[in-house]
């Protein structure tokens, strides 16, 4: 497996990567949004450059007022406000998918930066790893 | 007959499955990430407003607050149930079909 905080061994620095998690699915049907929730937090430690991106159902991530102590089911939508203090801040929502979806930027539990697809597009290329689920 | 779906329509196409091949007049119950079809202002709003006229439709309440959605955003027609409405609409039924 590569190793995705590699030294570069030349200049004996840790060589910093652009990395990116992107968020496709609901929050609650199935374990992915979670699972990846805490692989960015986890990543935090590594002083890599993260970068989340919500798409399609990945939006319903964000959106306000979730209840899912009303299934037994742990909130985990209060732990994505926590990212600014542990210095993950770009944060993207892709526009397509929240115009879908019937949601706004102010149904979102955080504030992000809102993009079209053909910027996310371009964002994914930009990235050294991509990681999604 | 109660059909059962607890998919998102955005991702996947069991609704449009059942709603092709459920008999008019049928009881659908939506639940867990299947709850998303039920809102207004959405890419499958025109869908679900068809299927509402011709489907008993009804949405599992606990499911839309865990997502944090209100019953105001749900689609005219569109009838919540709780837990025991659940077992009503199975209760009800000759028969349950569920579309995984």
């Amino acid at each position: 497996m590569t190793d995705l905080t590699e030294t570069d061994p030349a200049a004996g620095e840790q060589v910093v990567k652009r990395f990116m998690y992107v968020n496709r699915k609901a929050p609650h049907g199935t374990v992915y949004a979670l699972e990846v929730l805490e692989m960015v937090l986890i990543s935090a430690m590594f002083e890599q450059d993260v970068h989340v991106a919500f798409l399609d159902d990945g939006v319903f991530q964000l959106k306000k007022n979730q209840d899912p102590g009303r299934l037994e089911m742990k909130d985990f939508s209060k732990t994505y406000r926590a990212l600014e203090g542990y210095g993950i801040e770009k944060i993207y929502v892709e526009q397509e998918s929240l115009d879908d979806r019937g949601l706004a930027a102010a149904d979102l539990v955080i504030p992000v930066e809102v993009i079209g697809r053909a910027a996310m597009t371009e964002l994914m290329a930009e990235m050294d790893v991509v990681l999604s689920a | 007959m109660l059909h059962l779906v607890n998919k998102s329509p955005f991702e996947r196409k069991n609704l449009d499955a059942c709603l092709k091949h459920a008999k008019p007049g049928s009881a659908i119950l939506l639940y867990e990430d299947a709850v998303y079809a039920a809102l207004t202002g959405t890419a499958v709003t025109d869908t679900m407003t068809g299927a509402a006229g011709t489907f008993a439709v009804h949405v599992l309440e606990p499911d839309l607050a865990a997502r944090g959605l209100g019953t105001d955003r749900l689609i005219a027609g569109v009838r919540p149930v709780d837990y025991g409405g659940f077992v009503d609409l199975t209760e009800k039924a000759s028969s349950v079909q569920a579309w995984l």
